[in-house]
Formats: structure tokens, sequence, C-alpha cells
């Protein structure tokens, strides 16, 4: 009867136990992953960038219409406007840059943002003692001339098409005496930056939130800059909550204790916010935002089949990529024809179309000489198998999902995939970084606006034992004239010539085909239906860079 | 038994001496590479920077002068950075430590209290209804995924009856005494639940073995009653055995408790483990495992040393 009693007690209690709903003055973010620094330069991590993004801007960065703007600067320097002009530097030719920082920001803690804080970011920046994992721009300056507190021409050593693209700035009153007493120790400045050891300290941000609160590997509080001088941020707190398991994560979203889910690439899947949509429909705001995350095959061109540029083209053709994003994945991740998304001013539709298309496949690989066998898998005159190993990240759920479908869509073309699936620690730390894979390795990679192809597609960049596996070429792709034009496209001011020698690579890529092109990931995001003015961009310069604009209704 | 102790602290000096060494070689060996994971995002990313990056975090020297130049700090008390939390280790594992320490020893306790009770209960009448319940609660216990059970918790308690939150240590603007309570109660359940299962088996098998003894009937003889017989007579006999299993699930509660931790949202020691190793923090996944071996070590010694205060008949040596 005691325990009865207790037991009634205790259940009554529970109520009274639990938490009190959340107002709209604040905003519970869950996240899947946390920032391993706040330090703005290291570490190049997807879900840092996303909780610095509320508290410092960069100078510049890409739109939700994907078109560079200013964000610290007043105005984003050309070679129209004449901010931009070419200089010839000791016989080479570089470029003269002029920042013109907006006269009316300050940091978090009053003091003004100048162009002191430029220079010492670039002295920082190219310093390689200091650890920065984004080096670039700052190293490609040779020389800063400070004309007033907000106006400064940089140097450049090279004409690059980056010049009018610069990161963020890091405040040269708090930082500069920690980088000062590290002196050219190295990683003794990582060690001591404000950023890492106090990232609450007033003034080490310039956005319209700073952080409050930060417990590592649980939580960031976000609360307004009383010196931001732009729109009045819509919200008294933004709390950015990690929750790993994508499972609690949309538990506590339907619980209420999360308001919404991060959406570029830190929260939940694209096929857990599908089921979530069909099974809540009209409990949030469902937004799905095709992005630069291009998922594709690698081949190794090295295998003795594939070395036969007829027999990947059949493979292209033999895959019905329409039917599996609409069947997957709502039709919501577009179909890519090359790593450039269509959605990047440098894309170009005029390359070869791999449509869905078995019969030409199986064209192609009668003429390269497989015909099928009694089994439906083809054999050549040696009675070699057209198989080949097609390996993955073990326990990518959706990944495994989708290499089942190629697998039966090949196997239909007469072609056979044996599954060789690794962990990610194996699959990228030493298959694909060693190039150690024999047939088939489907993972994505991320890049920015417009970003030169060089790591993924310049020959220098092929990892081998000798430059100790570094550079991401891992098909070994190694094509002069790709060369060529990936030194002109990092170099061309013109736009119009710009566009020819990217149509240019994009065509050389399409056709020798050391890539299967599947699909451009789409961003799944899942926000309450009361915020306002939340536009997902799909591309490295997320939403956040613009969240003061976030309201409640 | 001062002696005993002492050569027993020693012994366990010497195998975390060994531990920290394979575990250093193993994490040495895996594959990937910290570098690669700082540069993942970063598609400006070039060799020099990468190979500069390299020797500033010492990865490019061999194995053994990095476990070296790691053992020579750490005996002068410096642990090492942490490359995931961008902070001291020591820094890392206090937090994750006590926040270990709350849910562990909460759980546990509820655990041991259940186990106890519905143990000595089920003895009783071996085989008889309440036998069977108890059994059936046991196995689930023991059968029940953590993941699963945590999400079950969740979805009942927060997503459709809102009494409890999800998860998270406490509430932000709150951190009540109160506040850090509620945040506990799913965790504990959960992870207590889990092990509990496996101690009221054997509390209900060590207690039949007893209570069939002489000197129970003995008791029973001389008038004693029934309270008396079990919680007196038989219960600290039969203890021996419990203490032991129970000692070795200490040691892997405090590194085992991933899945709760994670479901939950509980920054404790498993999960900090847990995520140094995937991220390749040397220095962080090394004094985590170290720490977990240490308390491993540290509960086997104390369930020895219970057994002398069980049973006078034994005596450490």
């Amino acid at each position: 009867m005691k325990i009865r009693t207790l037991a009634a007690f205790a259940l009554a209690a529970l109520p009274w136990l639990a938490q009190p709903a959340s107002a709209k003055d604040d905003l519970v973010i869950g996240v899947a992953q946390f920032p391993s620094s706040l330090h703005p330069a290291v570490d190049a991590e997807v879900i840092k960038s996303y909780v610095l993004g509320f508290t410092t801007r960069p100078i510049t960065a890409y739109d939700k219409d994907w078109k560079n703007s200013c964000l610290l600067c007043s105005e984003l320097p050309t070679l129209a406007n004449g901010l931009a002009k070419l200089e010839d530097i000791g016989g080479k030719k570089g470029m003269a840059v002029t920042i013109k920082l907006r006269t009316d920001l300050k940091w978090s803690d009053g003091k003004a943002l100048t162009t002191d804080d430029l220079v010492f970011t670039w002295n920082v920046g190219k310093d390689p003692a200091s650890g920065f994992t984004n080096g670039h721009p700052w190293s490609d300056i040779t020389s800063i001339e400070v004309i007033n507190s907000s106006t400064a021409v940089l140097h450049l050593s090279a004409v690059t098409y980056q010049y009018n693209t610069w990161d963020s700035l890091l405040p040269a009153h708090i930082e500069g005496p920690v980088y000062e007493k590290a002196g050219n120790k190295a990683a003794d400045y990582l060690k001591q930056t404000v950023f890492n050891r106090a990232p609450t300290t007033p003034g080490l941000g310039n956005g319209p939130y700073m952080i409050s609160d930060y417990k590592s590997g649980v939580q960031v509080v976000l609360t307004p800059n009383p010196f931001w001088p732009g729109a009045k941020p819509g919200f008294k707190r933004i709390v950015i909550k990690l929750i790993e398991n994508t499972a609690a994560l949309q538990a506590n979203l339907l619980s209420g204790d999360i308001d919404m889910v991060a959406g570029e690439g830190v929260g939940l899947t694209i096929d857990q916010v599908i089921k979530l949509r069909d099974a809540y429909p009209d409990k949030f705001t469902y937004v799905f935002k095709p992005s630069l995350t291009y998922e594709h095959i690698d081949l190794k061109v090295e295998n003795p089949i594939l070395a036969d540029v007829r027999v990947r083209r059949a493979m292209l053709y033999a895959l019905d990529r329409k039917t599996l994003v609409d069947k997957l994945f709502g039709g919501m991740q577009p179909v890519a024809q090359s790593w450039v998304n269509p959605l990047d001013p440098n894309y170009t539709k005029n390359v070869t179309n791999f449509d869905f298309d078995r019969a030409k496949a199986k064209a192609l690989l009668t003429e390269a000489g497989w015909t099928p066998g009694k089994d439906g898998i083809c054999t050549n005159k040696d009675n070699a198998r057209l198989s080949v190993e097609f390996g993955t990240t073990a326990g990518n759920r959706l990944r495994e999902l989708v290499q089942q479908v190629l697998q039966d869509q090949l196997k239909a073309a007469c072609i056979d995939v044996t599954l060789k699936n690794e962990p990610p620690r194996t699959f990228f730390g030493e298959t694909i970084k060693k190039r150690l894979f024999n047939g088939l390795a489907m993972y994505a990679w991320s890049s920015g606006v417009g970003s030169s192809p060089r790591r993924t597609l310049h020959s220098a960049q092929i990892p081998t034992e000798a430059n100790n596996y570094t550079g991401s070429n891992a098909i070994a792709f190694n094509d002069p004239r790709m060369d060529t034009l990936i030194d002109q496209a990092e170099s061309e001011l013109d736009p119009a010539k710009q566009l020819a020698v990217w149509a240019e690579m994009q065509k050389i890529y399409v056709d020798k085909l050391h890539v299967l092109p599947l699909f451009y990931r789409a961003d799944p995001h899942v926000v309450p239906k009361w915020l306002l003015g939340y536009t997902p961009t799909g591309h490295g310069d997320m939403s956040i860079l613009w969240a003061e604009n976030w309201k409640s209704q | 038994m001062t002696s005993y102790v002492f050569r027993r602290l020693g012994q366990a000096l010497l195998v975390m001496l060994v531990m920290s060494v394979v575990i250093y070689g193993l994490i040495g060996l895996m594959p990937g590479d910290p570098i690669d994971i700082m540069i993942a995002s970063n598609p400006n990313a070039t060799p020099e920077m990468v190979a500069n990056l390299r020797a500033l975090y010492g990865l490019d020297q061999p194995l053994l002068l990095r476990y070296w130049h790691w053992l020579s700090a750490a005996l002068s008390g410096d642990l090492g950075y942490s490359r995931v939390h961008s902070a001291p280790v020591l820094e890392v594992l206090a937090p994750a430590l006590l926040q270990s320490c709350k849910l562990m020893l909460s759980s546990f306790t509820f655990s041991v209290a259940v186990a106890f009770t519905l143990g000595i209960i089920a003895a009783r009448r071996p085989g008889g209804l309440v036998d069977g319940l108890i059994g059936l609660i046991a196995f689930a216990g023991i059968s029940v995924p953590v993941f699963w059970l945590a999400l079950m918790m969740i979805l009942i308690f927060a997503v459709n009856l809102h009494w409890l939150p999800a998860s998270g240590i406490s509430n932000v603007g709150d951190g009540s005494l109160r506040d850090h309570l509620v945040h506990l109660i799913m965790p504990v359940v959960t992870l207590g639940f889990a092990t509990t299962g496996g101690f009221i088996r054997y509390v209900r098998a060590s207690m039949i073995e007893v209570l069939r003894m002489d000197h129970i009937r003995t008791a029973r003889a001389k008038g004693a009653g029934e309270g008396r017989v079990v919680l007196i007579h038989a219960f600290r006999n039969a203890l021996i055995p419990v203490v032991t299993i129970m000692a070795l699930s200490f040691g892997t509660l405090f590194n085992g408790a991933l899945l709760t931790e994670t479901m939950f949202a509980q920054p404790g020691m498993g999960k900090m483990i847990y995520d140094s190793i995937l991220g390749n923090d040397f220095n962080l996944a090394l004094t985590g495992l170290l720490f977990a071996t240490g308390v491993t070590l540290l509960s086997n010694l104390a369930a020895d040393l219970a057994y002398g205060w069980l049973d006078p008949r034994i005596t450490l040596q």
C-alpha cells in the first residue's frame, strides 16, 4: 500500500517538475555536431561557421542569390568601380584591392572595428605558426597600405579571381596581446587565443549576437550584441544545443525542447526530414535547399575494366539517377551533370547529357567488347567478368541505400559490382586518401561558390607517398589542358572569359568521365511556423549571416 | 592489509603504464589524421598548409617520440591539450567526470536498490508468481536496448506527456537543483534499468543458494523472524558473488554510458571518450581511457576489500 502511495505521489509530482514552456523571445536550435574551436580561422568546420555566423561577420559573403556582397565593407571592390586594380609587383602581375570598412561597425565591447583589425588579421593569417586552417586569403597579401581607420589597400602577390572575397577579422585589441605573447612558438597562439580560452569575452565578435554562455559539447547561448548597428535582433536569446543522436534530435523537436533543426548538414538527414514532413506536415516549415555538396562516384581508371571510357559512359547511362532521387529523396536533390551546381555562376549546360538509357549503355558495352554471359553479367573475349568493387562509408544508412539501388541498376545493364564498405575513418583516412580503392568509391565533397577545382582536378594535387598523400585529386585526374584551364580560371578576371574557361573544364570533366556524378545534396531545414526572415542559401555563407532578420511572428 | 593495498596499487600503476603504451599505439595506428578533419570543409586548403599544420601539431614525428613527449609532460602534471575542445585536457575532463559521477552514482544506486529489493523478494518464493513477474522485469532490463528504451522514455514523458525535458543537463537561465534533478530522471532510469536486470538475477540466485544453507535452518529453528533471517543471516552471505559483479559493472558504467549520454545529450565521460577517439584527439582519448582503466582497477580492489569485510574467513595477503 505504501509503495503504491509513493508511486502515485512520484507520478503526480512529475508534471510539477516539468520545465516551463519557452517563450518566443528565445529560439532553441538543435544541432548534431559541436564546434571544436570558436576561432574564426582555425578548424574549417561547418558547425563552427554556423555558430560564429551569429557573432562574427566576414568582410564579404555570397548572399541567398549566390551573389558576392559586402557585410563589413561599404562597397564591394571590383575592377569596374576602380577599387580593384592590376599592378606590377617586381615585374610580376599583382593586384591592389581597396577595402572600405563600414564606419558604423563596432566589436561587441563597443570598440570600433578599424583597419588595425585588418592589418592584425593579415599578420596572424600569414604566419605559419598561427595554425590557421583558413589561410586563404591572407597569405596572398604582400603588404597593406592603410589610408585611414576605415580604408586600406591590400597588395596581392598575384592576380586572383578571389580578390573580392575576404574572411572574418580578428579583434586586434583583444587578440593582439595574446599573439604577441605567444611569439613565434608554434601552436602557442592556438592554445592561448581568447576565442577558445574565454569565448564569452565581449569584443570577440561584430555580428548581431554575442556568446553569453558556452559549454563545450553541450550548448552555446547567444544574446544580442548591444553595439550592433544593423537591424535589431529578433530574439533575446538564441540557444544552440547539441543533441548528437538524430532520433533524439527529432524527439526533442516534437517535444518542443528545441524549436528548429539547423539544415546546413549539421542536423537531420534529408530522409528523416521527409518522413517528419509526411508525419507532421503542418507542425513546422520544411525547406529543402539544393547545396554545393556534390555526391559522386570516383572511378579508379587504372583498373583495366574502367580504363575504357566507353565502359565508364555505359555505367553512367545505366544509372537512373532521376528515379533514384525522386524515390529516395522526394525529388529534392537535383541530378548532377558535373561538380558545378546549376546555381553556380560558372555552370554550363553545354556538356554531354547522360540521362538514363539502358539500351545505349548496353550498346556501348558491346562496342567495348563486353557481352552478356549466362548469368546476365557481361564478359569479354577472355571470359573476364565485367565486375568491379563498389565502396562507400559503412553505417551511413542513406548512402548504403543509394548504393544498393545503383548496384541493381548496374546489374540490369550487365555490370556486376561487389559492395565493399568501410567505416568512414578507414574509407576517408586510408582508402580515398591513399587511392586504395580498386573500382568505384562513392562519397561527397563541398566547394565554395565559384571555387577553383584545383584540389580535386589539378594533377599537382594527386595524393602520393611523395607528397604525404596531401591533395584531394583521388581520381588521379591528369590532363595538361585541365591544369592550364585551372590556372587560367584562378587568374582570369574577365567574366566572359571566365565563363568560357569554366565551360571547357566542365566539358573535359564530363567527356573524360573519371567520376560518375550523382546528385547535389539538398540541405533539409526544419523551422518553426512562427519564424520569419529565415532564408537558407545552400552554400558555405549560411543563412545565419543574416540572422538579425530572424523574427518571431 | 595495508601492504596488500599498496601492492595492489603498485600493480595498478604498472597496468596503467602498460595500458598507456597500448592505447597510444592503437590510437596512433587508427586510420585518419586530425588534420584531415580540420581542413575537411576548407576548399582552399593546400598541401603546404596541411604539411605546416602537421608540423605545428607534432604529427610529423614518429609515434614513439610523440608518446614519450606525452608521458614526460603527463608525469609533470600536463596531460596535454584537447584538439576537439580547444582546451587543456584537465579542463575538459573535470566537468565530464562530474556529470558522469552524477549519472553513474545515481543510476548505480537506483539499480542496486531495485535489484536487492526485487532479488530478495524473488528468492523467497522461487518459481512462484511474484518470482515469475520479477524474472520478466529482469529479462526486460537485460534484453531491451538502451537506445530504444531512451527513445521510448523521451516519446512518452517528453513528447506526449510533456512532464520531463527530453535532453540536456539544465535549462538555460535556470540551473537550480530541481532543474538538474529533473534533467537526470530519464537518463538515470534508463541507465539504471539496463543494469538492474542482471543484478536482480545475481541477487536472486545467490540468495536462493544461501537460504538453503544449514545456518539459515538453524536460525529459523532458533525462532528468528523471517525478516531477520533474510536480511541479517542470509543477505550478508549472499553478497560476496553479487559484490564482484557490481564492482565490475561499476567500472564499465563509467565509460559505458555512451548511449544514454548521447540520447539525452548528457556530456559525460563515455561520450567524451567516444568523441575524442572519433575526432583523433589523442591526448583526451588517452587520458579518458586511462581514467576508465583506473576506475575499473580501483573498483576491483574495493570489491576484494569488501570480501574481507563480508566474510571474516577471507584474509587478504
